[in-house]
């Protein structure tokens, strides 16, 4: 279909990116490469950088300093539609005076390809929603609207394809059923795919690689797995899902595992998840990896003693505990409700305990709640 | 309201009459209003228009009985026609030239950032702010400064300078409500400034500029202070009334002016019923 050239094919380089609006660095000296094929999730919180970053990408806005090459070929300065690049937009952007069809055909009638049917019936058709063709913008519903605006960019097969919050503006449920329909067309059409996203859950659900941005700079990047077990600072483990971080030191070292006192308690964890720089680190350990027992019965792994449960919370499939530690902290524990054991209850003394392999480390002195509190997005700032 | 009062139950209370009186007009007030309001609007052209009906010979002053004829014969009476053609050709040569103009000017103030922008979009209110007697007797100095001498393309000038105002704040409003991501989604789909222009921003500013062009028309059309300066020896149709209400106006003047305010109204229906239909397909 798409006449780009193979020295437009490739992995997608941004190298020592900075990009400054007077005195406010929106991205600072980003590094990154997106391989070909791969569904790439940008994600951070709001004024994070990520979509200055995909701008600069689309050709929207030029990099204050860096270079960014798509293959072998130098595209920092191409003009947007020099560039095989296409991107969804957050508001779907879809043309308001031309019929559906004609959205979609707009980017094949500007390269010159006369004979447009053929390509946007298909997509039409990819996209479910061939009978939709000759009605106007305003007369979709979101979701509609979201799927044509999809539409309108694969047609073009670019080389590379841009999603800015694509989701943001559906309901909950639609959402959920476009991230699979989403992932679902990006392997059907094998185009990669770069996401911009808040949402931790759907960067998590669709992509194969995520970035996690903060303040202008990538904090983290791998899969999702890799990321959620294996978070490398306070901000990624609190922005991906939920954690308790708790203060400790590192005593000494037991084969491939690391012997750390919390509070007065030994516990192990593997070395390879230690990412302190000296002895003073944070635990860390998701809530969903606890076990909580009551005092006397039998337990393994990591132990922590003393705990008293503060608060109870019944949600279904899960019991959602605050267990209050001897040294003050209270810790979060969710507990599958699958083996048929009441729930605790407030006031009992219990034990918690997990496999030390769930732990990580994190540097002793970061803000064990960097990422917690972020703020809600609005969807038109930025 | 009513319906309890007209009920004979003891246990509901009868509302009395001065509080149901009051209450009425309370609820119909504006109503009431908008017929007044309306009233005041309309009896000036309903009378026109009886008036264009009047069998009245020399002065279209009293009521003699009614006749078509002056409307079987619009041009009946001198110069009207002749005053009405340079009146339409006025209109049009400023409403394309002040269109084209304003329009530019419109997207230099509403779309670009450039030293002086917001002091040009202070200016170009000035005309519209500025005595009309002021401006004609300038412009007419300012012609005879530079040896011109007053008539039909000195008119014209005129005309645009002082539609161009008008043009830019009708423009300028529909370029503000136009989303920038339009565009710059159609430079990601490979169209460059040229046909985003004309394949994306122009189509969805034109309604915008068709206001204008109407309105400019209309302002032109009606102008009387500015052109009785700069016209010279060439009348236009209000000039013609003007002049012909010391002899007594023409009914023709009625037919012309009638015609016109129902042209106008169509346009207007014409353009409420387009409008719907696209609400409607929505």
């Amino acid at each position: 279909m798409a006449d780009v050239s193979s020295a437009t094919r490739g992995d997608l380089r941004l190298t020592r990116i900075t990009k400054t609006y007077g005195d406010f660095t929106a991205v600072n000296d980003l590094s990154l490469t997106i391989p070909e094929g791969s569904f790439f999730a940008l994600l951070g919180p709001s004024g994070c950088g990520k979509t200055t970053t995909l701008r600069m990408i689309a050709g929207l806005e030029e990099p204050t300093v860096g270079s960014i090459h798509l293959g072998s070929t130098d595209i920092t300065t191409k003009r947007p539609y020099q560039r095989p690049i296409n991107t969804v937009f957050q508001n779907y952007a879809l043309f308001p005076h031309l019929t559906i069809f004609e959205n979609i055909a707009f980017g094949l009638r500007r390269r010159g390809i006369k004979d447009v049917d053929a390509d946007v019936n298909k997509v039409l058709e990819l996209v479910e929603l061939p009978h939709l063709a000759q009605r106007k913008p305003t007369q979709l519903s979101g979701g509609q609207q979201q799927r044509i605006a999809l539409a309108r960019a694969i047609v073009n097969r670019p080389a590379l394809l841009l999603l800015d919050e694509p989701l943001g503006a559906l309901d909950l449920k639609l959402r959920r059923q476009m991230q699979i329909e989403l992932k679902w067309i990006q392997r059907e059409v094998g185009l990669t795919f770069v996401h911009v996203t808040h949402d931790q859950e759907e960067a998590m659900t669709m992509a194969d690689t995520i970035a996690v941005m903060n303040e202008g700079e990538i904090e983290q990047m791998g899969s999702p797995a890799d990321l959620y077990d294996n978070p490398e600072t306070a901000f990624v483990a609190n922005f991906l899902g939920q954690s308790n971080l708790i203060k400790g030191r590192i005593e000494g070292s037991d084969g491939d595992n690391l012997v750390v006192d919390l509070f007065g308690q030994k516990i192990a964890m593997p070395k390879k998840r230690s990412h302190a720089v000296d002895n003073s680190i944070y635990a860390g350990i998701r809530p969903e990896k606890f076990r909580i027992s009551l005092v006397g019965t039998p337990t393994r792994g990591n132990i922590l003693t003393g705990g008293r449960i503060e608060d109870v919370s019944y949600i279904g499939v899960s019991t959602q505990y605050q267990v209050l530690m001897p040294w003050g902290q209270e810790l979060m524990v969710f507990e599958q409700n699958d083996d048929g054991v009441a729930p605790f209850d407030k006031g009992d003394e219990v034990v918690i305990s997990w496999e030390p392999n769930f732990t990580f480390a994190l540097r002793g002195d970061e803000d064990a709640e960097a990422g917690t509190e972020v703020i809600p997005e609005d969807l038109d700032e930025e | 309201m009513s319906a309890p009062a007209k009920q004979k139950d003891a246990s509901i209370p009868t509302i009395p009459l001065n509080a149901r009186i009051s209450r009425w007009f309370g609820r119909n007030l504006i109503s009431i209003y908008a017929v007044f309001g309306f009233t005041y609007l309309f009896i000036p052209v309903a009378y026109t228009f009886a008036f264009s009906f009047n069998d009245s010979g020399k002065s279209n002053l009293v009521w003699k009985g009614f006749t078509l004829d002056n409307w079987k014969n619009p041009c009946g009476a001198p110069e009207v026609c002749e005053a009405l053609g340079n009146s339409i050709k006025i209109g049009l040569l400023a409403t394309i030239f002040s269109t084209i103009l304003g329009t530019m000017i419109a997207f230099a103030i509403g779309r670009y950032a450039f030293k002086g922008r917001s002091s040009s979009n202070l200016l170009i209110f000035l005309p519209m702010a500025t005595p009309e007697i002021v401006l004609g007797a300038s412009l007419l100095s300012l012609f005879l400064v530079f040896h011109i001498n007053p008539g039909f393309w000195p008119t014209v000038i005129a005309h645009v300078m002082f539609c161009i105002s008008f043009v830019v704040v009708t423009v300028k409003a529909r370029i503000a409500s136009l989303d920038p991501r339009l565009e710059q989604a159609a430079m990601d789909l490979y169209a460059n400034e040229l046909e985003t222009f004309r394949k994306v921003t122009l189509p969805l500013v034109a309604p915008g500029i068709a206001g204008a062009a109407l309105l400019a028309f209309s302002l032109s059309f009606d102008d009387f202070i500015i052109t009785n300066f700069n016209s010279g020896t060439l009348k236009t149709f209000p000039e013609f009334v003007y002049t012909s209400a010391a002899r007594g106006i023409p009914a023709q003047a009625n037919v012309i002016g009638s015609a016109m305010f129902f042209l106008a109204l169509i346009i207007v229906i014409a353009g409420q019923f387009v409008g719907k239909k696209v609400k409607v397909a929505k």
